[in-house]
């Protein structure tokens, strides 16, 4: 039931916006073109940092130093009562948001999806965001090179939720 | 920072290509994926303009205005240095809108504008430097603050579960805690960064 609550959400926005602003007598189709217009000047705005995550991202995945990264964090993962079967799962969620449906699809056919396993992919992939792909379109998009602490602090949230995903599961399931 | 990452990656791709004979694959990688990401940008654009326009009505029309009041408590707590009704407070409060609601396509516009609007709120803004208030919004967006986590339930659905959105406790909870994890970190960051100023500042 609740599942299918995301089919509604985005149609009861569009309605609201609609709605009210006619009810505030706007000129809503004006101002739809000049939102519209601005929101294309931005994606030209990120297009260059989208290209060179994106790009180095693939180059990661296709080079297999993806797949050595996640083997190499493997012993580290069991160490920390972390399931080893989800480490490539914890290491590719920060870096490429289609990669790690993908990975989860696999967790789910493979476990099923009412697991212990397929459970804390489910809790990870649903309690995390893709950080890289993040920072980069919103520290390019006000072209921002020095981003300070804003990865340290992403990647160790990321890293407390991975752990953390484990734990609730065992503690509220 | 991220040319650091983008560096590192690039290094280590072609090295690690190098040493296990998969330089045909990165090549391949390099030169197709820069054209996937010419595609994804097309798509992107094509929900930036209809959550740019769609916006657009709604800040002329006053429901922004009315959003951030809403969230104005919790936004102003983290964000205390923004003016009450500045155009970065209301651009921040539609985006965690539409976050919390799982709008993931009508997120990013609201938030690259968020970003645009704290820019002209610093001293200097041709600076390429983060502020600190640009890296909590980061951070509130690295989070997820979802509330209902749809995409991961319907994938649940699809391979079988009984009951695809019993996640969801242990998903707001996780959330909420790594949450808490990068905006305290980020604190910390700010306040050992500051105390190494003043120690600087009093040497010289």
């Amino acid at each position: 039931m609740l599942a299918k609550f995301g089919v509604f959400v985005i149609p009861a926005v569009l309605l609201g916006i609609v709605v009210f602003g006619l009810a505030k007598r706007i000129n809503i189709y004006d101002a739809f073109l000049e939102g519209a217009k601005e929101g294309a000047i931005t994606t030209f705005q990120i297009m260059p940092a989208i290209i060179a995550i994106l790009t180095a991202i693939g180059m990661l995945k296709a080079s297999g130093a993806l797949a050595a990264l996640v083997q190499l964090f493997e012993p580290v993962c069991r160490l920390i009562g972390f399931p080893a079967e989800l480490t490539p799962l914890a290491i590719i969620r920060p870096i490429s948001g289609s990669g790690s449906l993908a990975v989860l699809e696999q967790v789910l056919g493979d476990y099923g999806p009412d697991s212990f396993i397929g459970r804390v992919a489910s809790v990870m992939q649903g309690s995390t965001e893709t950080t890289f792909y993040t920072i980069a379109v919103y520290f390019g998009a006000a072209q921002i090179t020095k981003t300070r602490y804003a990865l340290p602090c992403a990647l160790s949230a990321d890293f407390a939720g991975m752990i953390l995903s484990a734990a609730a599961v065992r503690l509220l399931m | 920072m991220m040319k650091w990452v983008f560096g590192g990656m690039i290094i280590l791709s072609v090295v690690y290509a190098f040493a296990t004979g998969n330089a045909a694959e990165v090549s391949n990688a390099a030169l197709n994926e820069c054209q996937n990401a010419v595609q994804f940008l097309l798509v992107l654009l094509g929900s930036m303009c209809l959550w740019g326009g769609f916006l657009k009505i709604a800040e002329r029309s006053g429901l922004t205005a009315i959003i951030a009041k809403i969230l104005s408590p919790f936004t102003r707590l983290l964000f205390p240095s923004l003016k009450k009704d500045s155009k970065a407070l209301t651009a921040i409060s539609m985006n965690i809108t539409a976050n919390l609601l799982g709008l993931g396509n009508a997120a990013t516009p609201l938030g690259i504008s968020a970003m645009k609007a704290l820019k002209e709120e610093v001293p200097e803004p041709q600076s390429d430097t983060a502020s600190h208030s640009m890296i909590l919004f980061v951070l509130l967006n690295t989070a997820s603050i979802q509330l209902l986590p749809t995409t991961v339930a319907t994938l649940r659905l699809q391979n079988g579960s009984a009951v695809p959105m019993d996640i969801l406790p242990a998903v707001l909870l996780t959330s909420f805690l790594s949450l808490l994890v990068a905006l305290f970190s980020a604190l910390c960051c700010k306040q050992t960064l500051r105390a190494k100023q003043r120690f600087t500042i009093r040497e010289v």
